[in-house]
């Protein structure tokens, strides 16, 4: 059989084994952990060592071995992870990451890396053994005899394990006293061979390592009862009373029940693991029915009532079905926030350690869910707004202090639905922006900005192409490249930015996205004789403009009196060069104008009518063609016909370049 | 994969031939993925006048490119017989509008003849050859090129952006 197959799950079961490890590590740094935390990570760990054990993957078992070491004396209670022990573990699993990825694309080994990962766990475990005084070393010296209670459970037959071969396994590690309990054994007429009926009380030297006996039990852990423990030299005479050893087993029968329970309300025991394109594939499928079920609509209205009564009735309710089997369809893309924070708290972890500051990170709507696509695309500005709020937006603890604030700094990351949408804040307690600052160093580059800006004028300056307030550049952040990009990147979703800040208390930068790329409400408008879509979530009014209202400035460029203010006004078939334009439909009157909102701008948008509202499943263009400045995508109509979308933002943009040019 | 299927496929290719005025095309039949009737397009925004727009071809929005208005023929009617071909060429779906299409001939490596020094609008490196077959000659496209050279404006190069 070639196992090759089964790498890639391998590798992507190790990842999200891996990412457990982490989350475990640092909820026991920060103390959030509870008693299952440990256990957690130490069964990913050895779940990774296992696994790669079998693919031969030796690099990666040894250094799992060493590191599933660690945890074992952590998860026996012989020592504390202190920061510097997860921090050595974290390193080491950083270089397990970058060992999966060489083993799966064959690339060279960061050597240098997988040292310094070796180096930490060795150091750690050293550390341990040299300090004699430990407390654990202690302990360990003074253990005379490991007492184990083994207990399988009936069903451990079934699932290839053989209790014989652990007996075994443990006498080659030293004189294994047993005494096997057979109280449980029915009459030879009952006995169901495939069932387990023994038990063993097991004694074996002290000298036995704990991690070679766990090792032994390491695969039927959950499917027995068992009890070790490591008897004081002292004691030896007076063994422990029974009451003591079987609480002890009845505690940890209770740990073997929450493992089960916890795997029972696990996604991956109830969901099943389905390609990507497997889904959009189906996505697609659904988009073509609701495009089918919208041109049976539309012929529909050209029926009898009467006579069609049964069919139209039958349309209504396809009508219906299309949509819930939309809804539930698109469902299955998404996927809680939480994908996109879970990196947040070893990001902020290593940030804060750089920089020498405290934060402390809070999280919260982690549930809230998002289209994959859409998280996928929003992780990156997040990481910058959140290193931007930590380099610049929290101070260092000594400043906190002077300022009356807690030495610890906070970021919270919140995500919560608010309508259609889904709004991300990433807030910082620190220092806030400053006023000042800003509007000298716009002055220093010429942005444009008018007399007595607003506060929320002055903040969008940030997000000018060049722009940045830090003091001195770092590593981090700073250079000037970054809250641009994070806005357009935004904007490319669909969504806005924009922020608040309070000068002394802090910033929060607030984000606000569609659920989905792939689905829009528009209004349908004729341009030229072609059909156009308009994000509705860009259209503030439509209106049809008296005689008077439109002007021109220097004789070109046209503007729109909406009551009080002026609007530039675009004649979209100019703009994307139809002909064959108004006129025809309204004579040489004043055809219908269209006032959308972008980026905080407004712009009229000239119209030869207005058709309607619908939803509509956004097409990719460029998947065949390049991009088309001022479209956005496509889409496809009831009547079969293509109409493109416009891209609101980006005329807006155009426009506003057109101005200052 | 047989030992003579291979040596068949190395010596002769098919190609799909069609008309464009006066002269006879050709494309490598791998390359064509069906064939339609001329549909009314989308026009595009700020796109040369040869290509004609888009179409919806059940699901997929596919470019639409008119080869007579490209290669600069006289007259480009729309009439009942004007067909277009749909293309597959760089995982990328293109519709190709042409006079008519004639038939699938067969040419064995003996019938492509190298391309003469011209002087025409077409450039030499977007045609494979030229393919004779009894009295006809066929200029055979160098269709994954020509469709996603720069100035077909088809895709985006890293300069047009």
């Amino acid at each position: 059989m070639d196992i090759t197959r089964f790498h890639a799950a391998f590798f992507e079961e190790s990842r999200e084994n891996l990412d457990a490890m982490e989350a475990g590590l640092l909820a026991l740094e920060s103390g959030s952990a509870d008693a299952e935390t440990i256990n957690v990570v130490f069964r990913a760990a050895h779940s990774i060592k296992g696994g790669a054990a079998t693919f031969g993957f030796a690099a990666i078992s040894e250094l799992t071995h060493q590191l599933e070491t660690l945890l074992d004396e952590a998860r026996s209670g012989r020592r504390q992870l202190d920061p510097d022990a997860i921090g050595a573990l974290l390193v080491a699993g950083d270089s397990l990451r970058g060992l999966l990825g060489a083993a799966e694309h064959g690339d060279a080994i960061d050597e240098a890396g997988l040292k310094r990962a070796h180096d930490g766990l060795a150091r750690m475990m050293g550390r341990e053994s040299k300090a004699a005084s430990s407390a654990a070393a202690a302990s360990k010296a003074e253990i005379a005899e490991w007492r184990i209670g083994f207990k399988p459970a009936p069903s451990m037959f079934l699932s290839g394990n053989d209790p014989l071969r652990i007996l075994r396994e443990l006498a080659g590690h030293g004189e294994l006293g047993v005494t096997c309990l057979d109280n449980n054994l029915p009459k030879f007429s009952d006995l169901d061979p495939f069932e387990a009926y023994l038990a063993w009380d097991l004694m074996l030297p002290g000298s036995v390592p704990r991690s070679a006996i766990d090792d032994a039990f390491a695969w039927v852990e959950d499917q027995c009862e068992l009890a070790i423990e490591g008897i004081p030299a002292k004691s030896m005479v007076a063994p422990p009373p029974p009451a003591e050893h079987l609480d002890n087993v009845v505690a940890l029968g209770a740990r073997t029940e929450t493992t089960a329970a916890r795997s029972g309300g696990n996604d991956a025991d109830s969901s099943i693991r389905v390609a990507v394109n497997k889904v959009d594939a189906l996505i697609n499928l659904v988009g073509e029915l609701v495009i089918t079920q919208a041109m049976l609509r539309q012929r529909s209205t050209q029926l009898d009532p009467v006579a069609n009564e049964l069919l139209l009735s039958g349309l209504e309710q396809l009508d219906r079905n299309t949509r819930d089997l939309q809804e539930a369809v698109m469902g299955v893309r998404m996927l809680p926030v939480e994908f996109a924070f879970s990196r947040f708290p070893r990001m902020v972890r290593d940030l804060a350690t750089r920089l020498d500051k405290k934060v402390r990170l809070r999280t919260s709507g982690e549930a809230t869910e998002l289209d994959k696509g859409v998280i996928e695309k929003i992780v990156d500005p997040l990481v910058h707004l959140v290193r931007n709020a930590i380099d610049h937006g929290l101070e260092l603890p000594a400043e906190r202090r002077a300022a009356g604030k807690d030495d610890t700094g906070t970021i919270s990351l919140n995500a919560q639905h608010q309508g259609g949408h889904i709004v991300i804040e990433i807030s910082d307690d620190g220092r806030g922006l400053d006023r000042e600052r800003i509007l000298r160093k716009a002055a220093e580059r010429g942005l444009p900005i008018g007399d007595n800006p607003t506060d929320a004028q002055v903040w969008d300056l940030v997000f000018h192409p060049g722009f940045s307030t830090a003091e001195q550049l770092t590593d981090l952040s700073g250079r000037g490249v970054g809250m641009d990009v994070v806005k357009k990147n935004i904007a490319a979703l669909g969504g806005q930015v924009e922020i608040r800040s309070k000068k002394g208390a802090g910033t929060t930068v607030s984000i606000r996205l569609p659920l989905t790329l792939a689905i829009l409400d528009g209004m349908t408008v004729a341009v030229g004789g072609e059909v156009f879509i308009l994000p509705l979530n860009a259209v503030i009014e439509s209106l049809q403009p008296g005689a008077g209202d439109v002007r021109t400035i220097a004789n070109e460029a046209r503007v729109l009196r909406v009551r009080e203010d002026y609007l530039p006004l675009l004649d979209l078939a100019a703009q994307y060069g139809l002909v064959g334009s108004h006129g025809n439909a309204h004579g040489n009157g004043a055809p219908i104008a269209v006032v959308v909102e972008a980026d905080g701008r407004r712009l009229a948008l000239e119209v030869d009518e207005l058709l309607g509202q619908q939803q509509v499943v956004v097409k990719n263009i460029e998947a065949n063609y390049r991009r088309v400045q001022g479209i956005s995508g496509a889409t496809i109509l009831g009547d079969g016909r293509v109409a493109l979308i416009v891209d609101v933002g980006g005329l807006t943009q155009a426009q506003q370049m057109a101005n200052a040019a | 994969m047989s030992h003579d299927s291979t040596t068949a496929t190395e010596s002769a290719d098919e190609y799909l031939t069609f008309a464009l005025g006066e002269e006879e095309y050709g494309v490598e039949i791998l390359k064509v993925q069906e064939i339609r009737g001329y549909d009314t397009v989308t026009r595009l925004p700020d796109a040369p006048d040869y290509i004609k727009g888009v179409i919806n071809l059940r699901g997929t929005i596919v470019p639409v490119i008119d080869m007579r208005l490209k290669f600069r023929l006289a007259k480009a009617e729309y009439n009942a017989l004007t067909v277009m071909i749909v293309l597959n060429v760089a995982d990328r779906v293109v519709g190709m509008v042409v006079d008519s299409v004639s038939d699938v001939i067969r040419l064995g490596a003996e019938q492509i003849r190298p391309v003469p020094e011209i002087g025409a609008t077409i450039d030499r490196q977007f045609i494979t050859g030229i393919g004779t077959a009894a009295e006809r000659m066929l200029i055979l496209l160098e269709i994954e090129r020509l469709m996603t050279s720069a100035e077909m404006g088809l895709v985006a190069h890293a300069n047009a952006a």
